[in-house]
């Protein structure tokens, strides 16, 4: 009787949560299937009812390390529409650049950190050295740049908010305290290595992709819709807008869509192997709905970034491809174009007048019993939406999280990445070392995915029907 | 002589004590010299080693995958520290105990949901009853509370014990720092 195998990545690694991928190859031992299943679930939607909705910004922060400062915001801006106030300017300033800090620690981390071993050293390279020490070996400038970049977004966030990972700075009605002068002038003068450091990385990097034609053709390389939140006037933005939504030739195919009515055009769908739940666009369906969020989607669906190096290099950015840029191996470029729009933003941000403002929070009873709040994460756009009682005490929660709107993607990216690489009589780390490296780019957080939080080792087995190892690779 | 070996491990937590851990910035270049990082989410070792002179664990234990890798990180490291308050009192993630799991499955994978609901329950690993901290289930050798530990705090815990010394943590860190 023929047998069929399954190959197992477990866990995926170099990625932010806890994941193990499964191929399942036919009879001929090409790959037929592929699944991405994210293992750890830890269930706020569920725990924070019955607490007052004050604690929700600092407890929703406790989500994700990586990016607490979305949740920080997403939450606050669901309180501030329970207490129905708008915020004081300089309180919806100070955040943005918060907001902006934490999208650029937040990128360096995943390129530098966790991609540029692949992109540095090759997809090939030894998984002993495949890390960022192998990257400082092999050229120290590229790993001091990374972890200098990390550095300046987290001192950013700790200037603003007293601590680098959870501060509890982001409150409801504003912020609690205002900038000073000195903070401002120390931000300020920080910013022109940062920008210089975004500047040579991002040259690095589209020297370097030629030699990635290969992966370019198969990481996610496919039509699907992008969604995005946008100003008013189509340009990029982290912090507040309306939803668009674009298609593969690049045309809108839904804009100005309220943040606050999620629920009319996303669907959440439960997969029985994965504790993320996968969203679709509700007008076409499931699997039909498939949509990609976060930097290359941005880029897709944004008008312009609206700071000058950004919109130059979002213009190159756009003849990669004519339609849409498709192939998530973009992600890598589209999160570096980020970085340099975050450092010129907040430049014009702290360059304001009023940023210095010492009105920076609204107070009030609440006044409403339901809230949403959206922003622009990192990784995509973050929904949270809470029910109270009139005590202000939560009684309901969900939160549609970026990680979860890629999900249909990532799992369509790996079967490709792996139908075209993975030889399933042979293993070799660089095959399945390719399958990871297309989750790398779309930097899924997994601890927010699923309000929960993974864990990091590779073992890959190849097993018969019967449950029997037959090949294996280990360290 | 070889260089000590160090791992990190991420149980139930949210990272953060990970991106902590980072925030010691430059410095971790300096730390791979006089360690090796032989486990960690930042490095592709597939398996967790035979031998490890110290390994952090940040996150509470409260799936079947976290109750069983403690139990095969303990077997095999030497001073095993619980670093921040999940791994050291269960945190946040032991805010769901008052729940049933099934309640808040049920959240998650039947209320909030619009097509398809039910607990997922292929390959995925099940929760445990109770979110507990980690010296419920092995023995901890340090504490270092936080949350998270600030950079500050978790180089020179592993500098103390990378020098042979005993760090001194009651006047550096506490619950919630």
């Amino acid at each position: 009787m023929e047998q069929r195998k399954t190959i197992v990545i477990d866990p995926v690694t170099r990625i932010e949560g806890h994941a193990k991928i499964t191929l399942q190859l036919d009879e001929q031992g090409h790959v037929e299937d592929a699944h991405f299943h994210v293992t750890q679930f830890r269930g706020f939607e569920k725990f924070c009812e019955g607490r007052p909705f004050s604690e929700m910004p600092a407890l929703m922060a406790r989500i994700c390390g990586i990016c607490p400062v979305s949740h920080l915001m997403a939450s606050a801006k669901v309180c501030d529409a329970l207490l129905a106030v708008r915020i004081p300017p300089t309180a919806d300033k100070l955040r943005r650049i918060f907001g902006l800090a934490q999208v650029v620690q937040s990128h360096a981390l995943s390129l530098f950190y966790l991609s540029s071993p692949d992109l540095l050293l090759g997809m090939d390279a030894d998984p002993a050295s495949s890390n960022l020490f192998g990257v400082a070996q092999k050229n120290p400038a590229l790993a001091l740049d990374g972890i200098r970049l990390r550095q300046f977004g987290q001192q950013i966030i700790e200037r603003l908010g007293g601590k680098r990972i959870h501060p509890a700075w982001v409150v409801p009605g504003g912020v609690s305290e205002p900038l000073t002068l000195l903070n401002r002038d120390a931000i300020l003068g920080a910013l022109p290595e940062a920008l210089q450091i975004a500047e040579r990385t991002l040259e690095w990097f589209k020297g370097i992709s030629e030699k990635f034609r290969e992966e370019i053709a198969t990481f996610g390389n496919f039509p699907t819709l992008f969604m995005g939140i946008v100003k008013h006037d189509g340009g990029l933005t982290f912090y507040d807008g309306k939803i668009r939504i674009s298609d593969a030739s690049g045309n809108v195919v839904a804009d100005g869509l309220e943040p606050a009515r999620y629920s009319d055009y996303l669907g959440e769908k439960v997969e029985p192997w994965s504790y993320l739940k996968s969203t679709y666009y509700k007008p076409k369906g499931f699997p039909e709905g498939i949509y990609r969020v976060g930097p290359l989607a941005r880029m897709n669906v944004a008008d312009r970034c609206g700071t000058p190096r950004a919109d130059q290099e979002l213009a190159e950015f756009h003849e990669l491809q004519r339609t849409a840029v498709l192939s998530s191996f973009h992600y890598h470029q589209a999160r570096l174009i980020e970085i340099l729009y975050c450092i010129e933003r907040m430049e014009q941000l702290l360059n304001d007048p009023e940023i210095l403002s010492k009105h920076v929070r609204a107070f009030a009873r609440p006044n409403e019993l339901e809230g949403v709040g959206a922003c622009e994460a990192p990784r995509g756009t973050l929904f949270h939406h809470y029910k109270i009682d009139e005590q202000g005490l939560i009684r309901w929660a969900n939160l549609v999280i970026a990680t979860g709107h890629n999900s249909v993607a990532m799992n369509r990216s790996i079967l490709q990445v792996a139908k075209h690489f993975v030889r399933g009589d042979r293993l070799s780390p660089g095959m399945l070392n390719r399958v990871e490296a297309v989750i790398r780019t779309y930097d899924p957080c997994l601890s927010c995915s699923t309000h929960a939080s993974g864990r990091m080792m590779l073992r890959v087995e190849l097993r018969n029907s019967g449950g029997e190892i037959v090949d294996q690779i280990s360290s | 002589m070889s260089k000590p070996r160090l791992a990190t491990v991420w149980l139930d937590g949210c990272s953060g004590c990970h991106m902590s851990f980072l925030d010691i910035d430059e410095r971790i270049l300096a730390l791979a010299e006089k360690a090796d990082l032989v486990y960690s989410p930042l490095v592709d070792t597939k398996t967790f080693p035979e031998e490890v002179d110290i390994t952090l664990v940040e996150g509470s234990v409260s799936n079947e995958d976290d109750l069983h890798k403690i139990q095969i990180v303990r077997e095999h490291t030497k001073t095993l520290i619980s670093l921040g308050d999940c791994a050291v009192t269960a945190n946040v993630p032991a805010m769901r105990n008052p729940f049933f799991t099934k309640e808040v499955y049920d959240r998650a994978y039947r209320e909030n949901v619009t097509f398809d609901p039910g607990t997922p329950n292929q390959v995925v690993p099940r929760l445990l009853p109770f979110a507990r901290p980690v010296h419920e289930i092995v023995p901890v050798d340090v504490f270092v509370p936080g949350c998270p530990p600030s950079a500050e705090v978790i180089f020179y815990v592993l500098t103390e014990l990378l020098e042979g010394r005993t760090p001194e943590l009651s006047a550096k860190t506490r619950f919630g720092a």
